[in-house]
């Protein structure tokens, strides 16, 4: 970004930028609106049940009408909280959310900031999600909320050893942390994503339970059902956001609906592509206009997000929820070793068949 | 550009980490303390450390703190009268403070002042790599040594807290899944009016 910014002068750069990050956190919340009606809509089609369909056209109008009664309810805010922090603390959750998209290369150039450590960065937001939630249940000044992020703060640090683990293996295979590099990396065709990584044959038997692991361990960061235990109803009524009402309480669902689409994002470039379709374009890419091209490009990433967001909504409305201890022991006894090993089995292939030369 | 963001971190992480000893709440205390390790993350990133900075957020920020939220949250310490004899320990922390002082002051200026800048990737491409080479070739063996103590410490960890009650019973998933029809139920054929 900086090299952009000298590129085209100090002002221009800036507002170019600017520009750049608006029109990403505009897409993003308008496509989100939809993405919420979707999870609406496929939980109650596994019911048997019509979902929202009142508000405008098969209810597609749905998420702009729960946005306009959010705004206009009253704040509540309880006796006993902690003003600041309880105000703070769904602010941070959006804002750590939309900051984390900044590296999310969405087609060839196509990407705010192209850093080098893009995965890390990622990695490093994310971790940071768990504030959000851990100062919303203590300022809230009571017993349920409380519990409820006490729980989520033990559930995603202990996720987040796995799902670190897990990308170590697709960087060791690229032999780069950013992001725009992984996804070229798999640019030859859908044998070459590194879900499959069919162009490292045996690796198939690694990197495809590591897709699977990095899925589950996704679920569980995000607190997505079977593993929405920090929220468990039937357990401590809403969790950390008991006592959150009106736009305090949509920014959290924002925020927590942005983490999961992140999480689709990063699977995307991850495991499944990224931007490239699943059969190479070969010559295409001289002949087609770019721009063209990149339209194809985000059309297939956006294509594959809505995949992996078809898989999380459909293991809320099948998958029922897990116990705590099943929960921490699937993350420590599972998850860990077996992500653990992969890391050794995959770094022992890379430099003994000379992956990255 | 990098003079003003460098003054403007320089001010948040001073001022943040006044506020960590001045604040009346401990967990307050506890999140100033983030925000001045997070500001420091952007500080590295500003000298071109961008592997240490995020290190830094995602272990430090990212788990430790949690851990010491979860701590300070958890425990009822009545810190007022914690601080009672805040002053008395004034001239010792003042001692380690300036010792702090000296040794950075060393650092920042025993290359040999102006000229000298820092280098965040010293004969490497990327700080990662740079931070890779120097530790897996020259300090390998202090690299394992760290690691061997942080395992100890950790067995030490579970070995002080691990107890086996006698009467608890657990949950064997292996057992569970594996159970037939045949290991739990029985059908027996009960002859009218005599009972089992």
């Amino acid at each position: 970004m900086s090299g952009f910014i000298q590129e085209h002068g100090a002002l221009w750069g800036t507002l170019t930028v600017i520009a750049q990050i608006g029109l990403f956190m505009v897409v993003l919340l308008i496509a989100l609106a939809f993405i919420l009606l979707m999870d609406r809509k496929v939980w109650a089609a596994v019911m048997m049940r019509k979902g929202p369909n009142v508000v405008g056209p098969f209810g597609l109008m749905q998420s702009f009408a729960d946005f306009g009664k959010f705004l206009l309810k009253e704040i509540i805010i309880p006796a006993g909280a902690n003003k600041t922090v309880f105000l703070l603390a769904p602010i941070l959750t959006t804002t750590l959310a939309f900051v984390a998209w900044a590296v999310v290369p969405v087609a060839p150039g196509w990407v705010v900031a192209d850093i080098n450590v893009g995965v890390l960065y990622l990695f490093a937001i994310s971790s940071l999600g768990v504030y959000g939630i851990i100062m919303g249940g203590w300022a809230s000044n009571s017993k349920y909320p409380f519990l409820g992020s006490l729980r989520s703060a033990a559930q995603m640090v202990s996720y987040e050893v796995s799902i670190g683990f897990v990308i170590v293996t697709v960087i060791l295979l690229v032999g780069s942390m950013n992001l725009t590099e992984i996804v070229n990396a798999q640019g030859g065709g859908i044998w070459t994503w590194h879900a499959f990584a069919l162009d490292h044959f045996p690796l198939i038997l690694v990197m495809f339970p590591m897709f699977v692991i990095f899925f589950i361990s996704a679920l569980a960061e995000t607190n997505r059902p079977p593993f929405d235990l920090p929220e468990a109803e039937s357990e401590l009524v809403a969790g950390y956001q008991v006592e959150y009402s009106s736009t305090p309480y949509l920014l959290f669902m924002l925020g927590e609906y942005l983490n999961i689409v992140l999480m689709c994002a990063l699977m995307t470039t991850l495991f499944l592509g990224g931007w490239h379709g699943p059969v190479p374009l070969g010559d295409m890419v001289d002949t087609w206009p770019p721009l063209l091209l990149n339209l194809a490009a985000v059309a297939w990433f956006a294509l594959k997000m809505l995949f992996c967001f078809f898989m999380f909504a459909i293991v809320k409305a099948m998958v029922p929820r897990y116990r705590y201890d099943q929960l921490m022991r699937l993350g420590w006894k599972i998850f860990l070793p077996t992500s653990l090993a992969a890391v050794l089995i995959v770094s022992g292939y890379v430099v003994y068949m000379g992956v990255q030369a | 550009m990098e003079v003003i963001a460098f003054w403007i971190l320089a001010v948040i992480v001073g001022a943040a980490a006044v506020f960590v000893i001045a604040a009346r709440n401990p967990v307050h205390s506890v999140l100033w303390l983030i925000l001045s390790f997070f500001t420091s993350a952007a500080l590295l990133v500003l000298i071109g450390a961008e592997f240490l900075a995020m290190l830094l957020v995602v272990v430090y920020v990212g788990a430790v703190a949690v851990l010491f939220l979860f701590v300070v949250m958890m425990l009822d310490v009545d810190f007022v009268e914690l601080k009672q004899g805040f002053l008395s320990y004034l001239p010792f922390a003042a001692l380690i403070g300036l010792a702090f002082f000296a040794e950075i002051a060393m650092v920042s200026f025993a290359g040999g002042g102006e000229g000298t800048r820092i280098q965040p990737s010293p004969g490497a491409d990327s700080n990662a790599e740079a931070i890779g080479l120097v530790m897996y070739t020259d300090y390998l063996l202090l690299f394992q040594a760290a690691g061997i103590i942080l395992l100890v410490a950790m067995i030490g960890a579970i070995v002080l807290t691990l107890r086996h009650r006698p009467h608890v019973k657990r949950q064997n998933i292996a057992q569970q899944t594996s159970r037939r029809r045949a290991d739990a139920t029985e059908l027996v054929d009960v002859a009218p009016g005599k009972g089992i």
